[in-house]
């Protein structure tokens, strides 16, 4: 989406650009030929005075206004307000020296500092709605209305007036309006937008669907299972709309800074014109110097740009898909140096799969012998093993016994086959090979004679190693933690590369030992746990920051995290930290820079060293570089 | 309760931050953000006490920003 002026500013753009060429023609000529010279006499300085305040005014009379106004409210120490009095006190002192007929110079600054402050505003509102725009991109996915059928008509209604249970027609091209399970019709929906899966996913009757998917090839029908509010697509909406509300640590103190700064630095003014004005009785050098003092008295530069690159940060890490929940989360995850991982579904894959087939020369007999067996069983591992057979599954006449805690007999009269641990095999009197390693094994025989053994086990996503890699590179502390038992939890973590882990453990054993390592860091260091969501909950609420997988479709999972990897990539974890240091860095740049400047500007202002011109360029300049600096956090990361 | 409203032109961070300040001042305001960046104001107040304490705060921020309205 991009982002358009709106009406007001492209008039404010307008009167800017207007008052820029006004004033540039008139500073040349003033430069060139001395308009005060060239009228001659002693009223030669009305010239240049009413030409300069035709500019001012043109560029400044809504900032007069509105200081006119605040001031009669009672906020004296309003910007607009300190604006306006450094620059009329300029204007007034030129004319003193008009008046005292000294050579005619000050009024081109006086009204250059309100142009250059208005310029500086456009900017600073221009570079807010931009960035305002990029995050509310994010709400495509929200469904504007729901074809519902009642009376077996198919009427439009508002998401929100269709009630659980009632059946929703849902066309291509359409958005899904509410979760729900398809009752009829097959087609593809495109999750993009929702989990950053660039795939689509097939459903047909049966599947369950969520809501801010995109409908994309043919009418479906779905059975609504939630209302609204409670749909997936508000969820996720809530959070993003809600992502900045939880303040950072940063932010709180830039604006408990903006709260003195302000009358810290008017009532320094006051005291530069009065003091060394007494004591020297030049009044009028003192009160120039002073006058610059209020120009730099307005801490927009930091109170704009801290939150402005935190909100950068949040919209950066939503493109690909990282929702965090406040700029406190990016602050903190930053500092993260303890990352605590559950195993299954975060670090593996959750699923088990086929890993090792002896005698491998084998393995297309013994996988077929074993399908045969377990095709009909619903067990992870049997569903692992059929979907390892590549052929076609012969299942002629085969009758199929099971036998429970050991494994399946199938026979079909002539055959018979054994599949099953070790147990099934000894108490059939068939002897089979040890095989080392870990995995769960799945031994198969053919009228009692052993034929081969298949290992299964869950695995490691791909990313995993490299990210556990990338994470230790940093000098962070990799913690797994598990339900399996020692043997298991070993294997995964050495193949993982974490540096501790922690075996056998119970869901609430889980919250049991993080709040142990909780206790026992120092208090610099943050603990982050990343689960996916399921059962981890309460570990999730008790970490410093907790990051949910794959969040979509596990609300309790959403509510509960701080940050949601929407897409089930643990890439996303690396990401976000690099976002969250970039993002911290151009803050910590922007804070130092900006209090540089302005102290540099006050310290030489009040020794006379520099004039009003520099000062305005400082501000306005200063607020203009942390603005872009922090535009700088929302641009490209590599994943 | 806590309720969430929408800021129409609020244009300034440094009014944003002052309108923070004086919403939190008011009696029976419990807790107060306001949120440049999402222009969101939050308040926590007593139930039965509301509508006074929201009225309170319209005329805190019409008289720190008076461009700006508060969408109730």
């Amino acid at each position: 989406m991009k982002y358009k002026l709106g009406k007001k500013e492209k008039r404010n753009l307008i009167r800017i650009v207007f008052a820029l060429c006004a004033f540039i023609a008139l500073f040349t000529a003033d430069k060139c030929i001395n308009l005060a010279s060239a009228v001659g006499g002693k009223l030669g300085w009305l010239l240049p005075f009413f030409l300069y305040l035709a500019v001012y005014i043109a560029i400044g009379c809504d900032v007069l206004w509105r200081a006119v106004r605040n001031i009669l409210r009672g906020q004296i120490f309003d910007e607009n307000f300190l604006m306006c009095v450094a620059t009329l006190g300029a204007f007034a002192l030129a004319i003193t020296r008009g008046v005292n007929g000294l050579e005619t110079e000050g009024f081109d600054e006086a009204c250059a500092v309100l142009l250059f402050y208005q310029a500086g505003e456009f900017f600073q509102n221009y570079a807010t709605n931009k960035s305002r725009v990029s995050i509310s991109s994010l709400m495509d996915i929200r469904p504007d209305h729901a074809n519902v059928i009642r009376d077996g008509d198919a009427i439009t209604v508002d998401p929100s007036e269709v009630k659980i249970g009632e059946i929703i027609l849902v066309n291509p091209g359409e958005k899904v309006p509410l979760d729900g399970i398809c009752v009829k019709g097959k087609s593809a929906l495109d999750t993009k937008a929702l989990t950053g899966e660039s795939v689509p996913a097939e459903v047909e009757a049966g599947m369950s669907v969520i809501s801010g998917a995109v409908n994309l090839t043919s009418q479906i029908e779905v059975e609504v299972k939630s209302e609204f509010y409670d749909s997936t697509v508000s969820k996720i909406l809530e959070l993003v709309e809600n992502a900045s509300d939880k303040k950072s640590k940063t932010e709180s103190f830039i604006t408990k800074f903006a709260k003195y700064y302000t009358p810290a630095v008017v009532f320094l003014a006051l005291a530069l014109a009065i003091i060394p004005g007494a004591v020297t009785g030049n009044w009028t050098l003192w009160t120039y110097r002073a006058l610059n003092f209020l120009v730099v008295s307005c801490p927009c530069a930091l109170v704009i740009s801290i939150p402005l690159s935190f909100f950068a940060g949040i919209g950066a890490a939503s493109k690909y898909h990282i929702l965090i929940k406040g700029s406190n989360y990016l602050e903190q995850l930053d500092k993260a140096n303890i990352f605590v991982f559950d195993k299954t579904g975060t670090l593996t894959k959750g699923a088990f799969e086929v890993i090792d087939v002896q005698p491998a020369c084998d393995r297309e007999e013994i996988l077929r012998l074993a399908a045969i067996a377990e095709k009909d069983s619903s067990h992870p591992i049997a569903k692992s093993i059929a979907e390892a057979y590549a052929g076609e599954i012969d299942d002629n006449g085969y009758v199929l016994t099971d036998i429970s805690g050991r494994g399946i007999s199938a026979t079909d009269g002539n055959d018979t086959i054994l599949c099953g641990n070790e147990k099934l095999m000894r108490e059939n009197g068939i002897e089979f090979p040890e095989i080392s390693g870990t995995g769960t094994r799945v031994h198969v025989a053919l009228n009692g004679k052993y034929v081969g053994t298949v290992t299964i086990a869950d695995t490691l996503k791909e990313e995993t190693t490299d990210v556990i890699g990338r994470l230790n590179a940093l000098g962070a502390k990799t913690v797994m933690l598990t339900g399996d038992n020692e043997e298991v939890a070993a294997e995964i973590a050495r193949q993982a590369g974490v540096t501790q882990y922690k075996a056998s453990l119970l869901p609430q054993d889980k919250v049991t030992e993080v709040e142990r390592m909780l206790a026992q860091k120092n208090k610099t260091e943050t603990l982050c746990f990343t689960g996916d969501g399921i059962n981890d909950a309460p570990v999730l609420m008790r970490s410093d920051i907790g990051i949910a997988m794959g969040g979509v479709g596990s609300d309790a999972a959403i509510e509960a995290a701080d940050i949601v990897l929407m897409k089930d990539d643990l890439r996303g974890l690396p990401l976000a930290k690099r976002i969250a240091r970039k993002t911290m860095r151009v803050v910590r740049e922007n804070i130092v820079f900006s209090l540089l400047v302005k102290a540099a500007i006050l310290v030489l202002s009040a020794l006379g060293i520099t004039n009003m011109w520099v000062a305005v360029f400082g501000d306005v300049g200063v607020a203009v570089i942390a603005i872009l600096n922090a535009m700088r956090v929302n641009s490209k990361y590599k994943i | 309760m806590k309720k969430v409203y929408r800021l129409n032109n609020l244009d300034c961070a440094n009014c944003a931050a002052k309108m923070e300040r004086g919403v939190c001042k008011i009696d029976g305001v419990k807790s107060a953000s306001v949120n440049f960046m999402a222009q969101k104001l939050t308040v926590e107040a007593e139930d039965n006490d509301f509508e006074r304490v929201m009225d309170e705060v319209v005329k805190v921020c019409r008289r720190v920003e008076p461009d700006c309205t508060i969408a109730r």
